[in-house]
């Protein structure tokens, strides 16, 4: 193994983003949705898929990675995270997720808060992330800001995309927020709108800057973008009656272009948001009453929207993992295959729960063309793996990000290989690296 | 001190382990020590009568809980991990009147005997989670229903975690069905240093949590290092708001303790007039016995290193480190001091003091031969401790620790079973134990298996493919998706 690890990277490093290169004979997994491809070929060039599948030639002069007994597949994308926000997610100075004490909640940007160099960020992409949706937190209003697709490779912009959505609490926690009740969010809510629409149109007298407005000109202006479209706006609700109303505001606001985060309920009116053509980004495994607004959760959740034809679906770790272990998003999609094992529940095939952690999350953000699975013009983010990238005995054997081999040690690893033995040996500890 | 010199500082003391204790004073009403003391005659120039030990050595609570009735069972051509490091391929497991029977190759079953077809299929012992809040901090996750932090001071050792636990929570039924966990730990929460008693619990719903208690388990004690009890009491402007506060406020209770417990040995041994009585001394003491376990959340090498000092100090022993998110660090200490480490698989850098969270933590204690153990310390992650080892296992193999799926079973099985004083009676599948029993509709250690049958004493009180066999708590009743598979 090592071997081939070793000779992966110099056929990698060596070749120029210009160059193609072919990884052959691996069990390939796309990531839109269709089943594994034993034998397959994806070839990249210049940082993007040319043709990943059965069937594909490889191209003269491509460098060429033999994969047999292996898996390719697309990179994971963390559906909703705070990647890159966060060193520890309880020490408040490295922590940019939320702002309890700022005046300004939507306009809140937090692209230029991502670091690229965070060993998180390092960790994880090391274990399979390639790419991921990052959100702030709310803390004085219901909306917490404006979130970001980024990348997890080593590259000088890591932000595909700044302010790739509004995120928005509407349920329980929205409730707190606003003042106590879910009529007060709504009224919070419309009444923020309506104030970036009095900013429209007559910016000059808006109040914005007076201590007693509600919204800061600069929220204005980021909920204009909602209003108008231009901005996804995230919602987390988890009450089938709750995702009711947040899918009646289209009626209100009928550019809004909505996606439900957590969805807890959301079978129960499965329907309704296929109807509507309303994404979801659902917590993949919850199954506990953890809250009145989730009373009704169970773990066939996810497989009963997509039966009802919700789409686009992605599953997080909301509700569950600690923020960081993003990686393990592989482990529920594999707990959604394996209930369909079970009388009684309704879970995913192998390659739609694959979706959901791939080109899912992409999709949900109206990036799909871009990230999240192998299909032709997209960003070659891929990994090899041991084996079925959702057993748990698989690991990923190199990471691939625009083309480009990423580092295959991190911080973890370091820790790891310094006290495989803990007994100091001829010098202390630190010394040992 | 090694735990062998704990063990003589008892006998000569002669308070007895726990079960002795019991043995010598069955009755109840000899906590009311006046009712029970004896006075020796004047004359009497030979060793006094014992007298009736202290509130420690007394179970005021005792389990109610009652096995449910089963059949003898036979499950065949199944492949078999016993829970101490064995397995069977294509074996034989034989369980009756709640107890295991028979565990082979070929075996003939008994007149009557339901007999389960198991190729394919796997069969290990019950899951043990040393480490749940469930009850005590119970879904709905709400302030009413929030009860495993008495967090108005910072040492509650007179606290019972037994007495918070709501027997209600539908977290109980999901660690059976989704996770196989028939026992499990109830433990006080981290707020503070000493949280308070903890309780062994059989995962079986029933009305009073008396009925769940799991019979003459000893008791553990909860204390925790870190950074929760010091962010707590700290923004209260009070001790400990520092690591150094946290281990001279510890030390200035086991001095108490120490104190309180040598007036009661000297009581039991001269007579006269009884020392007053400290509900939370009395705890205090039963650990300084040996007859309660303690539990201590602590995530770093150093801290942990420091805790095992004071421990010796005070001439106590630490059955277990939990999290111990740093263990790896300090294997080769956890594995001569005997004491156990029950950690998650991978979570780290929720907190500062996780920050240095490896995959391979429960790897490389397996290597130094340290008692190795999983735990949920969550409502979600207890429903699949078995994919969480395989998390593990698969670490340590990257590394070149080829930790077999029968071996790795034990972090699920007997070492918590010893960490928890249960071992002579559950944690593996020996003859004579208890029947609790999972069977899995595949390897347990690929995330593609779920529990298909589940018995808790040789009672069958999950089967996936029976609807009626699916607990619903009373919080359940009533709501919609009552009747889902959850």
């Amino acid at each position: 193994m090592r071997l081939w690890l070793i000779a992966v990277a110099a056929l990698l490093s060596q070749a120029a983003s210009a160059e193609t290169t072919a990884i052959v004979g691996g069990t390939v997994a796309i990531g839109d949705g269709s089943a594994p491809i034993p034998d397959g070929t994806v070839v990249f060039t210049d940082g993007r898929i040319v043709a990943a599948g059965r069937n594909v030639a490889v191209p003269a002069g491509a460098k060429v990675i033999d994969a047999r007994g292996k898996w390719v597949a697309a990179g994971i994308v963390a559906a909703f995270s705070n990647l890159g926000l966060a060193d520890v997610d309880g020490v408040g100075e490295s922590n940019d997720g939320s702002a309890a004490k700022s005046p300004f909640s939507a306009a809140i940007d937090i692209a230029p808060a991502i670091n690229p160099h965070s060993a998180v960020l390092n960790n994880e992409r090391l274990r399979g992330v390639t790419s991921a949706l990052v959100s702030p937190s709310a803390s004085g209003s219901i909306f917490a800001g404006q979130g970001a697709v980024i990348s997890l490779g080593v590259e000088p912009n890591p932000v595909m995309r700044p302010r790739a959505f509004q995120y928005v609490e509407l349920g329980e926690y929205g409730a707190e927020l606003a003042g106590g009740s879910r009529p007060a969010a709504f009224a919070m809510l419309h009444e923020a709108l309506a104030q970036a629409q009095d900013y429209r149109r007559n910016p000059a007298v808006f109040d914005g800057r007076g201590k007693d407005s509600l919204i800061k000109r600069p929220d204005a202006r980021a909920l204009l973008a909602v209003l108008d479209g231009k901005t996804p706006l995230f919602v987390h609700v988890e009450r089938a009656s709750d995702i009711l109303s947040v899918l009646a505001l289209k009626a209100d606001y009928p550019r809004l272009k909505l996606t439900l985060v957590g969805a807890g309920e959301g079978w129960m009116v499965a329907p309704q948001i296929a109807a509507a053509h309303v994404p979801v980004i659902a917590a993949a495994l919850a199954d506990l009453p953890e809250a009145f607004e989730r009373v009704a959760a169970t773990q066939s959740n996810v497989g009963r929207m997509a039966q009802a034809g919700v789409a686009p679906l992605a599953i997080s770790t909301i509700n569950a993992d600690p923020g960081a272990n993003q990686s393990n998003l592989k482990q529920y999609a594999g707990n959604l295959v394996a209930i369909t094992r079970v009388a009684g529940y309704t879970g995913l095939d192998w390659g739609r729960a694959f979706a959901a952690i791939t080109s899912g999350p992409a999709a949900v953000v109206g990036m799909d063309g871009e990230i999240g699975s192998l299909r032709p013009g997209r960003r070659a983010d891929l990994v090899i793996w041991t084996g079925d990238p959702l057993e748990l005995s698989s690991v990923p054997l190199a990471v691939i990000i625009h083309g480009r081999p990423q580092p295959a040690y991190s911080r973890q690893t370091k820790l790891r290989d310094r006290y495989i033995t803990p007994r100091e040996q001829s010098l202390p500890k630190a010394y040992q690296r | 001190m090694a735990f062998r010199e704990i063990e003589a500082r008892i006998v000569v003391t002669g308070i007895h382990p726990f079960k002795a204790i019991r043995a010598a004073f069955p009755f109840a009403a000899c906590l009311a020590l006046t009712a029970c003391a004896t006075t020796p005659s004047p004359a009497n120039h030979a060793a006094p009568e014992p007298r009736p030990s202290p509130g420690y050595g007394v179970d005021p609570y005792p389990s109610t809980y009652q096995r449910y009735p089963g059949v003898p069972t036979l499950v065949t051509n199944v492949t078999i991990y016993d829970g101490e490091g064995g397995r069977i391929d294509r074996g034989s497991l034989l369980f009756a009147d709640g107890k295991i029977v028979q565990v082979g190759q070929q075996i003939v079953p008994p007149a009557g005997a339901t007999v389960i077809d198991g190729t394919g299929k796997w069969v290990t012992p019950g899951i043990i989670d040393v480490h749940s809040h469930l009850g005590a901090s119970a879904a709905p996750r709400i302030q009413a229903l929030s009860d495993h932090n008495e967090e108005t001071s910072p040492a509650t050792a007179n606290v019972w975690v037994e007495h918070s636990v709501w027997p209600q929570d539908p977290g109980f039924g999901r660690a059976l069905t989704n996770g196989g966990v028939t026992t499990l730990q109830i433990l006080p929460g981290s707020a503070n240093l000493i949280g308070g008693r903890s309780v062994v619990l059989k995962n079986v719903y029933a009305r009073t949590i008396g009925a769940m208690k799991f019979p003459d388990a000893p008791y553990g004690l909860k204390m925790a290092c870190g950074e929760n009890p010091k962010r707590v009491y700290g923004a209260r402007g009070r001790e400990p708001s520092t690591r150094m506060g946290e281990v001279a406020a510890d030390r200035a209770t086991w001095v108490k303790a120490v104190e309180y417990k040598r007036k009661w040995d000297k009581y039991a041994k001269d007579g006269g007039e009884p020392p007053a009585r400290d509900i939370a001394l009395d705890t205090l003491a039963g650990v300084l016995a040996g007859n309660i376990l303690v539990h201590t959340h602590c995530y770093r090498a150093d801290e942990m290193a420091n805790f095992i000092s004071m421990s010796a100090e005070f001439g106590y022993h630490v059955t277990a480190f939990h999290h111990a998110v740093e263990a790896y660090k300090i294997a080769d200490l956890l594995k001569t001091n005997g004491i156990c480490a029950a950690v998650w698989a991978d979570w780290y850098t929720f907190k500062m003091e996780s920050y240095d969270g490896i995959p391979e933590n429960l790897a490389l204690l397996q290597k130094e031969g340290a008692c190795a153990i999983i735990h949920s310390d969550d409502k979600n992650a207890i429903q699949r401790l078995n994919q969480e080892v395989a998390k593990a296992q698969t670490a340590g193999r990257v590394i070149g620790l080829d930790i077999p799926d029968e071996v790795a079973w034990e972090w699920l099985s007997i070492n918590p079973a010893r960490a928890l004083g249960i071992a002579d009676r559950t944690g593996s599948l020996k003859p004579g134990k208890m029947a609790d029993v999972v069977l899995w509709n595949g390897n347990p250690l690929s995330v593609y298996t779920r529990p298909e049958k589940v018995w808790i004493d040789g009672a069958l009180l999950y089967d996936a493919n029976d609807p009626k066999l699916r607990p619903v708590s009373d919080f359940e009743l009533g709501q919609p998706g009552e009747r889902d598979a959850k």
